[in-house]
């Protein structure tokens, strides 16, 4: 009885612990969180979430007086200049237009499936998990607003993470530089395809690809769209370094392409759809007729472009070349990836188009992405269609297709 | 005979109201859940474990000491993503150390405070690393300049810190 007196604090101190690695080993042997752990995490979540909340509030609002209101210095010039690059878009956009209508056909010649993100969801980061160890964000949507596990959370940028736990008006979101975290990634250029995970120190890595690859530094990096989480085609970030790792595989540095320490606001994709492409004219077209209109012309007025009925010739596009995300090239809406990266870095939205409403607009959109195919099929259209007719050897999926 | 480094005059032994007691380690968590999406460099402090060592200290019993840094442990593990109970394990340890250490050193000063914060935060890390490798299975990378300038830091802000618990401890 004395010795327990005694050593009352140590023995506290070893019940204290033991509860606590007993606990820890049936978290770990579990695969789904149960109730009781999650009771913890709902009063914790409970009671930071609402000072969150009134905080960034209070943040918002007082900053939306001062924009809006006091701080207009530069607005005319402003107002201005994105005067000028609605006109510039717009003839991109017509441009760009007839390159979807030949994409679509060329989809409903292969039977290509498409995912459009159909209804997203805008939501306001509102806290962090406060470890360097668990990368993840709370925002202020949860299950009373529609939010599942496992949606996809996106930015205009680039993709964000994807929802891990749903609380009744807060989600936790699990970023994609945090360790646990796994992506289906695809390179751009190279369609080299592998799982982008985090590491411990916050930075990214894409697995899985051989080390006899070529990969240039700068090269885009898109989803593919294997984890069943994100759509395929939407930007993740960069390739920023490439050195031989262990085994057979690169060692693939990879900047995401969203800001991850400084999140304000994202879009959580609440429904995605997947349907096949249909064309917008009756009557199939001849593959031969396809590739012909993809032959250089003169490129035509685009007022006159847009009173056709039929589509206008098109300026010759460069299949080669390099699209920047925000700066759409006649060319990025022909294939997969390239109208993907539009779609996810340009904030602009182009109604009517099926491959090209943006992700940046706000909550509810439809947010259309013409080239985010699942399966196999995908790989069978080129994201390249001009090569057919350049180079002598004719694609085989289009040639052998009905007319 | 005990060895302690202060006089049996030094030797305060101080409490906090429940107020103080509920709301302070409450406030570092959220802060230490919200400053980070101001201020990413954030990061890097550990508030609630420099509120468990100053409670810890300032009350200077084991049982109270283990008890507040595993309460505040656990509930910094909730908003993770990660099991529960690796901060909960770390700052139960550091909270127990810390109150022990309390008796038989004058932790009054600056200095002493900012070497206790040091050794204490080294004590939560290496705590932190062997379990989340060794009974969680996380990947974990230790880095010797992030740590010590991690350390160096937290014991600047926790210098500060204690300053803040010391307007609100009473003596008993």
């Amino acid at each position: 009885m004395d010795v327990l007196g005694r050593y009352r604090n140590l023995i506290v101190l070893v019940g204290v612990l033991f509860a606590q690695v007993l606990g820890l080993a049936v978290q770990v042997r579990r695969t789904t969180d149960s109730e009781p752990t999650r009771l913890i995490r709902i009063w914790a979540v409970g009671a930071v979430a609402p000072l969150e909340k009134v905080l960034v509030w209070v943040e918002t609002s007082t900053g939306s007086v001062w924009h809006n209101y006091f701080y207009l210095r530069g607005v005319r010039a402003e107002n201005r200049n994105l005067k000028q690059q609605i006109e510039r878009m717009s003839l991109e956009q017509v441009r760009m237009s007839q390159d979807a209508d030949q994409a679509r056909r060329l989809q409903a010649l292969l039977a290509f499936k498409e995912q459009f993100i159909s209804r997203t969801m805008a939501a306001q980061v509102i806290g962090s998990s406060g470890s360097e160890l668990s990368r993840s964000v709370y925002i202020d949507k949860g299950e009373s607003d529609g939010i599942k596990p496992d949606m996809a959370v996106i930015t205009a940028d680039g993709i964000v993470g994807k929802v891990l736990r749903v609380y009744r008006s807060t989600s936790q979101v699990l970023l994609i530089d945090d360790q646990t975290s796994g992506v289906g990634a695809i390179l751009d250029k190279t369609r080299l395809q592998g799982i982008l995970r985090g590491t411990p120190a916050g930075e990214m890595v894409l697995e899985k690809v051989m080390s006899d690859e070529a990969v240039p530094a700068g090269e885009m990096v898109l989803t593919s769209g294997g984890d069943g989480i994100f759509p395929k085609g939407l930007l993740v970030g960069r390739v920023t370094k490439v050195a031989p790792g262990n085994e057979l595989f690169l060692n693939i540095r990879v900047r995401p392409a969203a800001d991850l320490s400084k999140l304000e606001e994202v879009l959580v994709v609440t429904r995605i759809d997947e349907r096949q492409a249909q064309p917008d004219q009756a009557g199939a077209a001849r593959a031969v007729d396809i590739l012909a209109e993809r032959l250089p012309t003169v490129p035509s007025k685009p007022e006159n472009a847009v009173k056709a009925d039929t589509p206008a010739p098109v300026a010759p596009s460069n299949p080669s070349s390099d699209a920047k995300p925000k700066a759409v090239s006649p060319e990025a809406s022909s294939g997969g990836a390239p109208a993907a990266r539009k779609t996810a870095g340009s904030p602009s939205s182009s109604p009517g188009s099926a491959s090209g409403t943006s992700l940046g607009t706000s909550a509810g959109t439809s947010s259309g992405n013409a080239a985010t195919a699942t399966g196999t099929p995908a790989m069978k259209v080129s994201p390249k269609p001009v090569k057919a007719a350049e180079t002598p050897k004719p694609q085989p999926a289009v040639e052998d297709s009905p007319h | 005979m005990a060895i302690t480094y202060t006089s049996g005059e030094q030797v305060e032994v101080y409490r906090f109201s429940i107020p103080a007691t509920t709301l302070i380690p409450l406030t570092a968590v959220f802060l230490q859940a919200w400053l980070p999406l101001r201020f990413p460099f954030f990061t890097i402090f550990d508030l609630p474990l420099l509120v468990t060592i100053g409670f810890a200290t300032a009350r200077r019993s084991p049982l109270a000491g283990l008890l507040t840094g595993s309460v505040i442990g656990i509930l910094q593990d909730a908003l993770t993503h990660h099991p529960i109970g690796l901060y909960g394990i770390s700052k139960t340890v550091v909270g127990f150390g810390a109150s022990s250490l309390g008796i038989k050193l004058d932790v009054e000063h600056a200095g002493a405070r900012f070497l206790l914060t040091i050794v204490f935060y080294a004590v939560h890390e290496v705590v932190y690393f062997m379990i989340s490798r060794g009974l969680v299975g996380l990947r974990m990378a230790w880095t010797w300049p992030h740590e010590l300038l991690s350390g160096v830091a937290n014991a600047m802000l926790g210098v500060l810190v204690f300053m803040l618990l010391d307007r609100v401890k009473q003596r008993t």
